[in-house]
This record gives C-alpha cells, structure tokens and sequence, in this order.
C-alpha cells in the first residue's frame, strides 16, 4: 500500500493535471477553494478524476467540509 | 392530481395520494451505476407505515417535533411521510452545516426525534455540542455498517411497530415545519410554515408547471430546502408522480441520469445551471465549422418559432442532439436558491429548454413569483403566482422599493421570536427586505437587497451576524461583517461579498501577522461564507446601552467612505 506521502503527493500532481497548473504548484496545506478559485461543482469533477486514478469510491459525505489536500488524500488513504 | 383545497394537511393530502396512486412508480433510488431501489406509492406506505407505528411507540406525538438530517434519498420521504402521519413537525436541517451548527437548530427547534445518516450521526455524536440537546430523546440511523458503534442511536432500519399506526389529523392553521432560513451564528431563524402554506403553494406552483404519473423529477437540490420539499416531494406525490435520487451528485452520474431516468424535471441552483451551460457551449464549440453553422441557425429558428411560447416537440426536433443529452423528456429546468443572470436563462430557452425561473424565499413558501414562459422573459423574475399580493413599498423616482408579500403561503412566524416576527410581518405583509419594481407588463425586476445578507451562486443565504464568531478574539479593538452591497447599496443580486470591518487599537497597525491571522480564520469558514476583502475604520463603532454594535448606524458611517478604495484586498 502506497504511503500518505505518496499518496498526497499523487493528489497534488493529478489536481495540477486536472486545473492545469505547473507542476509542484501547489502544497498539501492548500486550501483548494482559495488557491484554485474554485467552486464546490468543481471540487466533485476533480473528486471523480481521484477516484477513478485510485480506484476507489469517495462517497460524497467523506468529502464533506474537506477544503484542503492533506485531508482530502488522509481520506483517499484510509479507503485504498 | 388531488384536489388539495379539500385537504387540512399534508399528513391528509400524502395519506390518499399513496392510496390514489398505488401502482405508480413513486421512488427511484440511483448510486452511481447501481440502481439501489424502486418503489411503487403502494410500497412506499408499506415502507412507511411501520416507522409511523415505531415512532408513535416511542411516545411520539401530534405537535412533537422531529428532525431529518439526511442527503437526497428515500428515506429522508419515507420519514417525513410517518412524522406528518403521526401529527408530527418536521424540522428538516441542512446536511451541508456543520455539527456544532446542527446541534444549535436541534436544540432551538426542541426536536424530539432525530433521524439521520450514519456518517453525519458520526460527526454528531462526536461533537462537544451533543450534550446541549436537551429534549431530544430519540436517533435513528440509517445504513449503519454491521459492528458500528451506535452512540445511543437505534438502527432506522429496525425501528419498526408491528401494528397499524394511527393517523393523527392536523389542521391547516397547524405548524408543518420549522424550516431554518439562516442563523446558524446565534439568531437561529426558524421560519415555522404551517399546512395552509404548502397547500396553497402547491396548487399555485402545480397550476404552471403540473405533475401527472409518469412524470419524472430529478431531486438534486437539497430536500431540506423549500423549493426541493415541494417539487421534489410535496408536488409530484400529490399528483402521483415519481421522484428520482441519486446517492452520488458528481457530474457525470448527474449527466447520466437524464437518459437514463427520461427525467421530466429537475431543479438547480444558479451556479449549476451556469457549469452546465459552461459544458454545452464548449461542446458546440468544438463542432466542425459547417456542423456549427448548421447549428447555430437551427438555434435561431427555435428562438424565433418559440418566442410567443415553449414548443417543446418542434424544439426537439429542430435540436434533436441536445434535447437527446438531456433524456428527450426534459419539460423544464427549475433554478432557485439564487438569482440567475439573464443570458444564462435566455441560452437555455434558445436551446428548446424552458428554465423556470422564480423568486422566493423560505419566509414565503416556496415561491412568489415565477416565470410563466408566456412569453419565456429572461430579464424579469416572472410575475406573482396565483394568490400572491405583491407591492412594492417606498418606491423611488425609478419605481424600485422593497418587495413585500401577502399571500397564504407566508409562514406564521419564526420560532421563538416574536420581536423578529414582528419586524418582518407587517399587518399581514412580509417584508422580504430585497429590491424591485413592477414593469408594465406585471413581471417582477429584482434590483438588490435592503437587508444585511448575500445569496451566493449556489443558493446559500449568509448572514454577517453568522460568521462573525470565526473572528471571535481577534486582537484588535473591535470588528464587525457587513454585506458589502448592504453598506454601499448597489443595484445588484450577483457577485455579492462579505466585508470585514477592522478598528484598530490605538497605535496599531494592518501587520503582516494580523492579516495573516484574519486570512487564516477566514480559511475556516467553508468556501461560500468567506469575506472578501477588509475595511479599516478608525472610530469607535456605535453602540446600544447593552453594547451591541448598531450597525444601520455603523453601515451609515461606513457609507461615507469611498467604496473602492476602503475595501482592501484580503
């Protein structure tokens, strides 16, 4: 099983994919709404790119009030 | 449909619909690719019934108070159809809050019965604010895996009487539901509706945009929210109607279930709606140039063939594409929650697509006005269903005033506080505290908003009083949140913002380690209660004799200065 670093830094490169931004852009700290701009529609749209790399299923509640990557990859990580 | 004029309460009007429409699809449960369950009206009160008996076992009773905290599912229906049974109230609370704000409207709702989801009850009965509940005394969960740790609760699933239960009869005059329209900050405003209210909304609503058997509504918006309550339960099951959920809201099962569902309806909020016409006109972008062409005056046929009133055949087969994207079936697109820009509404319209747009508010049922698509207008709110008395109040030379209500639909008052009912009904009237004017043609143009509040994209009411407990302790002299367009009033109801206003200590200054502090309470806040920028005021704000801050008198100072310059970037 791969590590929560691992796992966290994974989530940062598939975000910087999905928003296209420059790799190692953003930071396991960063508040997603704020650094991206973005909404919580674009959150999910993100969320389903994560589940389908992980091969997961992240039910919306799990990512319920989640705004930032650590926790969110903390999320990811219990559920692989 | 029921004729629900003969009815005296919801409890009564939903009893016989599930008797009327027995064989009908009433329920369609979807998660992801599975589809979880189906239910006929019969099969619903079979679901239903025992729940009833269960909760009247447990000394529930006519004018209890029960709450739901639940996602969008059939359980959340199946549980307010055995409270409105027993006699009981609904106080349906927003699954989106968090536990400490849950806790808060449990305790002011007085909720006896909690009935929730095992994931929220998780955060709830971990939260230090559990022990503030004071009268409720049961919780029931549902979907609880095998071994878990209940914390008190009972399992929904197995919380069952064996008996008929009693039907407990209500009157129209009689509270239905608490519904919190906002206040989660210590001003908890618990709008309390009575059965006359939804009653009469749902024959106002149902006389423009009816429900048969057959249709089919896609619940999206939250069920706790009044407009999802009506259309997405009260309305279709009056009229035997079916109601579609999906477990999962990600966009592409959302995008999914219209095919696959043939749904009918669906109601969005305004940001929604923009993310989807954002998608459809990437797509038709991208279409060759001779294809984009054809399309394009293929769109402008529409428009001109459908300006005197929706055609919804001729729309899909002009645009047989779209239309098919959309299931086929799509009769139109409700949007609430928030205001919609016109060329969002006008792009979906031009499309085949009717958007039913509106205005409402919690205060007043479910909607005032609507638009009546005959003819679709995109720059108007529609005008006042029927049985609203809409004025416009303190007009000035343009004609915009405050908007006020009168109708059987607006609630009785809010829970517990009469000083603030008092403030909002007036002789009968409801003052919605937003802006508008009348044109020629009777169509309602809102303008901006008189209270201190936003209504952000996605259908969210934040108060300022709401959020100020974030900065709580903040080291400077004093501060206070304001609605930036509620200080300096801009003909607006888009791109609304919070303020934070600052009075600093003498001799202190705007440090990096003080905006640091502010950017980082203000990162705590969930995304759509945040403040956008910060005001620095250099005297003392005014205050009452208990010292709370007066803040129509703050905002009159704060009116003086120059809008663009004193809001400073965050």
């Amino acid at each position: 099983m791969p590590t929560l670093e691992n796992t966290t830094q994974e989530v940062l490169t598939l975000a910087e994919q999905h928003f296209r931004l420059a790799p190692g852009s953003l930071s396991p700290s960063d508040d997603f709404f704020k650094k991206l701009g973005i909404d919580s529609l674009q959150t999910l749209e993100l969320l389903s790119r994560l589940e389908n790399h992980f091969n997961i299923e992240l039910p919306d509640y799990e990512v319920q009030g989640v705004s930032d990557f650590k926790t969110l990859a903390e999320r990811i990580q219990s559920r692989l | 449909m029921l004729d629900l004029t003969k009815y005296s309460s919801i409890g009564a009007a939903l009893k016989d619909a599930v008797e009327k429409f027995a064989n009908e699809t009433c329920l369609i449960e979807s998660d992801r690719e599975r589809e979880k369950d189906r239910l006929t009206y019969a099969e619903f009160k079979r679901r239903a019934l025992p729940l009833a008996r269960a909760l009247q076992d447990a000394s529930f009773s006519a004018t209890d108070r029960a709450s739901i905290i639940m996602t969008n599912q059939s359980k959340w229906l199946i549980s307010a159809y055995a409270i409105f049974y027993s006699g009981g109230v609904l106080v349906p609370l927003d699954y989106k809050l968090t536990p400490a704000e849950q806790w808060q409207l449990l305790c002011h709702s007085g909720a006896k019965i909690l009935i929730t989801e095992y994931p929220i009850w998780r955060q709830l009965s971990n939260s230090p604010a559990r022990g503030n509940a004071t009268s409720l005394e049961t919780v029931l969960v549902t979907e609880a895996p095998p071994n878990a740790d209940l914390a008190g609760a009972h399992r929904w699933e197995e919380f069952r009487g064996s008996s008929e239960p009693a039907f407990i009869p209500q009157e129209r005059k009689d509270v239905a539901s608490i519904v919190y329209s906002s206040g989660t900050g210590g001003h908890p405003k618990g709008c309390m509706m009575t059965h006359e209210n939804y009653l009469e909304q749902c024959v106002a609503l149902t006389s423009l945009y009816p429900f048969w058997p057959g249709v089919r509504y896609l619940s999206i918006l939250p069920t706790n929210h009044a407009i999802d309550f009506m259309v997405g339960f009260f309305g279709p099951f009056t009229c035997g109607a079916a109601v579609v959920h999906l477990r999962t809201l990600r966009p592409e099962f959302v995008r999914e279930a219209f095919t696959k569902y043939t749904i009918t309806y669906v109601s969005l909020v305004p940001l929604v709606l923009k993310n989807l016409q954002k998608g459809l006109q990437t797509k038709f972008a991208e279409l060759p140039p001779g294809k984009g062409k054809i399309f394009d005056k293929l769109v402008a046929i529409n428009r001109a063939l459908t300006k005197p009133h929706p055609r919804l055949w001729l729309s899909r087969r002009l645009l047989k594409q779209v239309h098919a994207a959309f299931g086929g079936e799509l009769r139109a697109i409700i949007v609430g929650g928030a205001f919609t820009e016109p060329q969002t509404l006008q792009f979906f319209y031009d499309l085949g697509i009717p958007v039913a747009n509106g205005y409402g508010l919690t205060e007043a049922g479910t909607a005032i006005t609507v638009n009546d698509l005959r003819p679709f207008r995109a720059d108007s709110v529609g005008k006042p269903l029927p049985g609203m008395e809409v004025k416009i109040v303190d007009p000035a030379p343009d004609g915009v005033g405050e908007v006020y209500v009168r109708s059987k639909t607006v609630m009785s008052g809010y829970l517990n506080d009469p000083e603030l009912t008092a403030e909002t009904i007036l002789d009968g009237w409801l003052r919605t505290g937003d802006l508008g004017k009348f044109d020629a043609q009777g169509h309602l143009h809102l303008s901006g908003r008189k209270k201190n509040m936003i209504v952000t994209e996605e259908g969210k009411n934040i108060y300022p009083e709401d959020i100020e407990s974030v900065f709580e302790a903040l080291p400077v002299k004093e501060f206070c949140v304001f609605a930036a367009n509620y200080v300096w009033p801009k003909r607006s109801m888009v791109g609304e913002q919070l303020i934070l206003v600052i009075h600093l200590e003498n001799n202190q200054n705007l440090t990096d380690e003080l905006k640091a502090d502010i950017a980082n309470r203000n990162s705590r806040l969930l995304n759509y209660k945040r403040i956008h920028g910060m005001v620095l005021f250099n005297e003392d704000f005014p205050r009452t004799a208990s010292l709370k801050i007066k803040r129509n008198d703050l905002a009159t100072l704060l009116a003086q200065l120059d809008r663009d310059h004193a809001i400073l970037p965050l």
